[in-house]
């Protein structure tokens, strides 16, 4: 299931109806990103998340489906927030079901890293210098490069 | 033709979404880019250096060889920085 919403989510809530009742599932894997308060060296006040409206669900539905084709998964989520957020908020959860861990391991980790580089995202931080778009980190690329 | 620009370049056009139709020549992204450059200096300054511009043609990601045409929904955005 993907969400991409302004609102936060609670994570223990989300985990909890991933996959309830579903007695199949041996491990439930996640990874939440959070707004940082330091970039670059300097300050963060706040960051704000632009998508692109109608491909941004697109891409993380074809992103999720990916990952259930490639990991025997028995549940996946994706959330992810866009709007003004401040250090300390929640952006983005990634939880894979599986009936045995390594599958959700691997599957959480490949779609986090494929949502980096994927997924229409644009991130403006309110630096203390004024606001700055946040450049993509070759890091990324080579991060999701590993999955191919 | 739809086009739409999001993060740095929606500030350097102005814009976030425009209606465009673009002479018959243009047939693929790369036309596209080259006839919208004409349009002013923050077209201009927009797609002035193509390594930082990424593109997208009725949602899917594309390379600048391809092809558009009359009501096809094109973006322009840079690289993308979720999660």
């Amino acid at each position: 299931m993907i969400r991409v919403q302004k609102e936060d989510f609670d994570l223990g809530e989300e985990l909890r109806a991933l996959g309830a009742g579903n007695h199949n599932i041996g491990g439930i894997t996640s990874f939440v990103g959070l707004v940082r308060d330091m970039a670059g060296g300097e300050h963060v006040g706040a960051m704000t998340l632009e998508h692109y409206p109608g491909m941004t669900e697109k891409m993380l539905e074809k992103i999720e489906a990916e990952a259930n084709e490639r990991w025997p998964l028995e549940a996946s989520l994706i959330i992810h927030r866009y709007g003004r957020m401040e250090p300390g908020e929640q952006i983005v959860l990634v939880a894979c079901a599986s009936p045995h861990r390594e599958a959700a391991f691997e599957a959480c980790h490949f779609l986090i890293d494929w949502l980096k580089t994927r997924a229409p995202f644009w991130k403006l931080e309110e630096k203390d210098s004024g606001a700055a778009w946040v450049d993509a980190k070759a890091s990324d690329d080579d991060a999701a490069a590993k999955w191919d | 033709m739809k086009i739409l620009y999001f993060a740095w370049m929606r500030g350097k056009t102005g814009i976030g979404e425009e209606d465009v139709t673009p002479p018959a020549e243009v047939t693929d992204v790369a036309g596209l880019v080259a006839w919208l450059k004409t349009r002013g200096p923050g077209f201009e300054d927009a797609f002035q250096n193509m390594e930082v511009v990424r593109a997208a043609v009725n949602q899917e990601f594309v390379e600048l060889d391809a092809p558009v045409k009359a009501g096809d929904e094109v973006a322009f955005f840079p690289p993308v920085t979720g999660g």
